[in-house]
Parts: C-alpha cells; structure tokens; sequence
C-alpha cells in the first residue's frame, strides 16, 4: 500500500493538454493513467507542474489558475503561487 | 515601474485585508456560534487557503465553465440526444439523482452560506462563500440537464416536494438535516471532510460513469462541469481538519467523534449509490464491491495514515462497511424491489446478463444468497404474483433505511441485524452498531426524528391508504412499478419505431 | 450524552409516543430466515387484540405471498419478544403478553428456512 500517494485527474480535452503534457514532463516518477474522458496522474509524496513549461507548451500566456476549468481531481495538500502548482504528501 | 503583486499578497490583500476586529459589538457575539460545540480556536491566522481564488478569477472560470456546459445541454436538446442512452431503463439513475441528491445541492448552498457568516476567519469565510455559489450551481446545473429528460420520462417531475416526504427519500434528507441542525464546525466536518473528501468518489462516480456507458452525454457533461468545483472542496474539506486538529488538542476528540458519526451516516446514504450502481445501469462500469476497495479501503487508508500525526484514526465501524461492501446493493435492490409499488421510479429483475455480471462481481455473495432470491420473484412474476411487500417497513431511527441489513460481521448474512435503545420510556430500534452509537451519544436529536413510516401510521401523510400517500408524495400512478411494461418503456419503444410489446430482459 | 446547544437545554420531542398513533400501538415483527421481505414490518395494532389474531388475520396479508407460508405449524413456531424467548398465549392481549408500543416480535419456522432454504 502507497500512503502517501498524491493524484491529479484532469479531462482529457484540447484545454488541458498544456497541464496534461507538463505533468508528464515534470513529473517522470509519476504513473499515467489514461482513462475515458480523463488522464490520472498519480505518484508518491509529489506532483507539480510551473508556469514556464505550461506556457512553453500552450504557445501563449498561462494563468496556472486556468486549471480549475479542466481539474477534475486531486488528493494531496495543495501549495501554489503564480509561478507553480503542487500537492504533496508525507 | 510599480513592482506586479503575486498570486499570495494578491489574494492576502482582496481577502484577509477585508476583515476586522469588531468594536461596537463584543466579537462573541457576532460570531455567536463559534464556542458552543467545544471547539477551541486559538487563532484564525493561521488558516492556509486551499486554493488561492479571488473573486475576480472565480467569477472568470465559473462563468466560463457554465458557458461551455450549457452549450452541451443546448445541443443535447437540439439533437433529442436522449434517444441515445442505452435504455430508458437508465433514466431510473437519473430519477434517484434528482430526487436525492440534488436537493442536498440546495441544503449545502444554503449551509455554506451559514458558515460563511459564523465562522471568524477571513480565509474561512471564503472559502465557504465560494462553496456555496458551487453548490447552488450544482443544484441549479443538474436541473437544468435532467430537466430535458422530465420531458420525456415519468418520476422527474418534482423532487423537491417528494424529498421532504418520500420514504427512501428521508434518507438523504435525514443525514443532511442532522449536519444542518448541528454547529458551524460539525457541518463542515460532515459534508466537507466526511462527504466532500472521505466519500464524495463514492457518489460521484458511479453516477458519472454510469452515465458516461449509458449514452448520457449531458449528464457526463455536467458531472466534468462540476468535479472541478469538487477539487476545491476537497481541499477545503482536508484544509478544515488540519486547521482544527493544529488549533488546540482538544479538538481532537470533537473532531474524532465527528468523523466517526459523519461517516457512518454518509456511508447509509450511499447505500442507495450501490443499488443503483449495481442494478439500474444496462451497462456497469464498476460494481459497488471493487468502487469501495479503491475509493475507500485504499484511499482512506493513505488518508487516515497521513492524518494520524494528529491523533485521528479510521472512523469507528469503517471495517463493518467493508465487509458490508459484498451485500450492500443486493440488500438494498430488495428493499426497492419490495416496494416498488411505493417508488418513484421503475424497477425490474436483474436479467441474465445482468445476473452472470453480479455473479462475476460478487463471487463470495451473489449465487449463494441473492440469485435464488431472483429465481424465487421470476417464478412468481411469471405465474402473474409479481412479489410486493403488502406492509410498511420498519426503519432504522437513525438512517432511517429500512432495517434490511444483517450480520455479516457474525457471519450470518440472512439475519437482520437488531439493536435497540431505550430513552424516556420508549423504544428505538436501529440497524447497526454504527447507528446504535449515534443514537445513544445524542438521543434527543433522534427521538425528534421525523420517520415515514410512523408519520404515515399517525395519519399525517395524506390518508390511510397507499393511493391516498403517493398521492400526498405527488407521484403519477405511472411513476411506479415495474419497468417492464410501464410507461416508460412503452414511450422509450415507441421513440425508437419498435411496437409497444414489454420484455421481461431489460437489462 | 447531550446534544449541545446555543443556549438553554435542547428540546425533547417524542415524535412517536403511543398516544400519537389513535388508539393504535406499533409492534415491529419478522419472519427470520426470509429476507426476501427486506426487513421487519411495522404494524399498527390494538394492545387489547388478542395475539391469536396475528397469525390468523395480520400476518398472513403480508406474508402469505411467500410460498413456505402455507406450510407454517402455527404450534411449532419459536416466537422472541423484544430479544428474549416467549411463548406467547394466544388468547390473551398482545399487552397481556407483554407486548408493547415498539416492542420487535420475531419468530423462526424450524424447517422452513426460506426459498430452497436459501434464508430467502
């Protein structure tokens, strides 16, 4: 059993794809699971994702808190600022 | 150049700079109901946000999200894409949703808006605002969606009236009211940590992916919609506990029971998540059994780990609901199938695929103990003597559940489990340990339940007849009965070009 | 245990004392083993109705549909009253007999256990 496991669920759609892709990149210890109509992240203690790479990927300005349009989920203690986004767990 | 503010002194600005020590009244009594259940907060600065949304950025994406939704639900009308769901069978999810959960919607918009105004803390008060305009979006979203299916489909027409009166429906609207009528600092243990973070995966979905297998794209629209309203929640649900465990080690007890009562309570309601799951869906993504070991043996089990440095343990008799997890919704099918001429919604046997699909599910349950149940009511049905109960069930004074569940812990599954209590002279039957220790920890609150059974039998319900009681409950005589046969399914055929013959397969 | 309250003592309501139920008490009763009637039932009763009357006249309006009803041997039964063995008289009252408002009758079929005996 993974106590301290953290998750992020996002909508798999043309809006989140920029947080999707991020995670990915950012995150390389975190499982991905592609479920319908969503993608699981999942990994130990925790998940984050910055503002630079989201832009880099979206090819424009990125308000982080663009996330709340295609967050589904998430399981962790939540630490954010402009610059960054992340959940952990002890 | 003026330097640009970050997401912190932002947010620390619009919010805890609005607030202020009161100076013509004493604090206390402006924040009259902050001290009354016991709970000691030393210092309300010390409130993290869970999320940082000032009510500019909130305003933003909600409307956003809102747009987008309703652009779903227009082209979903447009296209009478209804026609598309696997079965009108389906729809019956849809009639326990409307009738049963939205109406919590409503009572959380409502309690949210009470916290909102007696919590002291800025950061609180936010936080449990912007829950609230969630919750009333919920409660208003979800009308709108199954609004288009009252179109066309019976048991839809008015959930409000039939929650404060309904049966089964006093379930969910016991577990609310409970919560309601406690303090600030219950309720949001209740519904933001019990139901919100504990449990919420148990409600939502089994009935979003039950609707995203059956065709339901505008309930599958909706729920999206509003799972990202939900990630706020649940944060606020662990941020409130942290909070009040750091506060003062006293807490910790309050908020132990708390959780304890709470989930207890939750986990009753959901046992009508598991029929449905289980039984009203042609296509089952997951069956009860296997959402309660991921979303809940497992998920709390980290939880609970990680929230034992403050003193907290799993909630009291959670190891019963887990054994409970290969009986649940067969249980609870019974209970509808007995009183499906009582229900507003239509019900019909599992048919064989269903069957070798619960078989599969439930290996140590299933065949031994509720398949030759199915066999006996088919029998009947057949010879024309389709099973009802003729009585009234005797419900338990906390949940309020008919009193169909047994002791599965002493390994005697057809047994009903009984427990009882006396206070002030009278008698008061529950169902479990886990509803005994809630009666008895506060009698008062549960002697001044308000049963439907009982109010029927004191006359109170519209007259002393079944006709003359569904008819106070505001059903049509074609909101109840069997699904084969009734007139939704009649409709549901004649939608599709096929002659109006009933089948006895509907799953 | 108390529920607390803003101010003053929290209101005891009894919402369902006898006298509210028109001459009527509730008795609560089962048949174990047969869970395919999903629980106890509820059954508004006269405390001066002699217990004869519910294996005649009340009990088998609600569980005559069951197929193992027929066969009952009203003298073989097991009754238990509010947790506790009885043999109950059949001529007298239900409140001769101890038979209270809420009080929980349940009685076992030695040989009929339900449907194929199943429980059910």
């Amino acid at each position: 059993m993974s106590d301290n496991k953290v998750f992020m669920i996002f909508q798999d759609t043309a809006d989140a794809r920029p947080f999707i892709e991020a995670l990915t990149q950012e995150n390389p210890a975190a499982n991905v699971v592609h479920q319908p109509g969503m993608v699981r992240f999942e990994a130990l203690g925790k998940l984050g994702i910055t503002r630079e790479v989201v832009e880099e990927l979206a090819g424009r300005e990125i308000d982080l808190q663009e996330m709340h349009l295609t967050l589904i989920s998430l399981s962790g203690n939540v630490d954010e600022d402009d610059d960054y986004f992340r959940i952990t767990r002890h | 150049m003026a330097r640009k503010l970050n997401m912190r002194k932002r947010y620390e600005l619009l919010t805890r700079g609005l607030g202020w020590e009161p100076t013509y009244q004493p604090r206390e009594k402006v924040f009259s109901n902050e001290t009354y259940e016991g709970i000691k907060i030393t210092d309300w600065s010390k409130w993290e946000d869970p999320f940082r949304l000032t009510v500019d950025a909130y305003w933003k994406y909600q409307a956003e999200k809102d747009k987008k939704l309703y652009a779903v639900m227009d082209s979903f009308a447009q296209n009478n894409a209804h026609l598309n769901v696997a079965d009108a069978s389906y729809v019956n999810a849809l009639k326990l949703f409307i009738q049963g959960v939205t109406p919590l919607e409503y009572a959380a918009h409502r309690n949210f808006a009470r916290l909102a105004r007696q919590f002291g803390g800025e950061g609180a008060q936010i936080a449990c605002q912007m829950q609230s305009i969630d919750e009333l979006r919920h409660a208003q979203t979800q009308i709108h969606t199954i609004s288009h299916y009252n179109k066309h489909f019976n048991g839809l027409h008015d959930p409000f009236h039939m929650f404060d009166r309904v049966w089964y429906l006093s379930v969910p609207k016991s577990y609310f009211d409970d919560a309601s009528s406690a303090g600030p600092f219950e309720f949001i243990t209740s519904v933001s940590f019990a139901f919100e973070y504990l449990l919420t995966n148990l409600l939502f979905v089994p009935f979003m992916s039950g609707a995203a297998y059956n065709g339901d794209m505008a309930t599958v629209t909706f729920g999206f919609s509003a799972q990202s309203d939900e990630s706020r929640h649940m944060t606020l649900g662990l941020e409130i506990i942290k909070f009040l465990l750091e506060q003062h080690e006293d807490n910790v007890p309050i908020v132990q029971g708390w959780i304890d009562k709470h989930f207890w309570r939750a986990y009753r309601v959901l046992a009508l998540v598991s029929m449905m799951q289980d039984y009203m869906l042609p296509e089952s993504p997951m069956s009860w059994k296997e959402a309660w070991e991921i979303y809940f043996v497992e998920n709390a089990g980290a939880l609970f780990n990680d929230l034992g440095r403050y003193g907290l343990r799993m909630p009291r008799h959670h190891e019963v609901a887990t054994a409970e997890a290969e009986h649940l919704s067969h249980q609870v099918f019974g209970i509808f199938y007995n009183y499906t001429h009582a229900a507003a919604l239509n019900l019909g046997l599992p048919g064989e695929k269903k069957m070798d699909w619960l078989s599969e599910k439930y290996p140590n349950t299933f065949d031994k103990y509720y398949r030759p149940r199915y066999e006996m009511w088919a029998q009947m049905a057949k010879e024309g003597k389709r099973f009802y109960n003729g009585g009234l069930p005797q419900l338990c004074q906390v949940c309020q559940v008919p009193m169909a569940f047994t002791e599965i812990g002493k390994g005697d599954p057809m047994q009903f489990s009984y427990r009882v209590s006396e206070y002030n002279g009278e008698k008061f039957h529950t169902c479990s340990d886990g509803c005994k220790d809630i009666f008895d920890h506060e009698p008062e609150k549960y002697v001044h339940a308000w049963l439907p059974v009982h109010q029927i039998l004191q006359g109170n319900c519209g007259g002393a007849t079944i006709p003359d009681v569904l008819n106070w409950y505001h059903f049509q005589p074609e909101d109840s009965g069997e699904y084969a046969g009734s007139a939704d399914e009649i409709r549901w055929k004649a939608m599709h070009g096929k002659a109006a013959e009933s089948t006895q397969d509907a799953a | 245990m108390t529920v607390k309250s803003i101010q003053g003592e929290y209101p005891v309501v009894m919402m369902d004392s006898v006298e509210r139920f028109h001459g009527n008490q509730l008795v609560y009763i089962n048949w174990d083993h047969h869970t395919s009637f999903c629980s106890a039932n509820t059954y508004p009763l006269p405390p001066d109705m002699p217990f004869g009357a519910l294996t005649a006249e009340v009990l088998p309006g609600v569980l005559g549909a069951h197929p193992d009803f027929p066969q009952i041997q009203w003298d073989k039964v097991e009754w238990m009253l509010d947790g506790e063995g009885f043999t109950p008289d059949m001529d007298k009252s239900l409140k001769d007999n101890g038979v209270g408002h809420k009080s929980l009758i349940r009685f076992r079929t030695l040989g009929l256990k339900g449907y194929r005996g199943t429980g059910n």
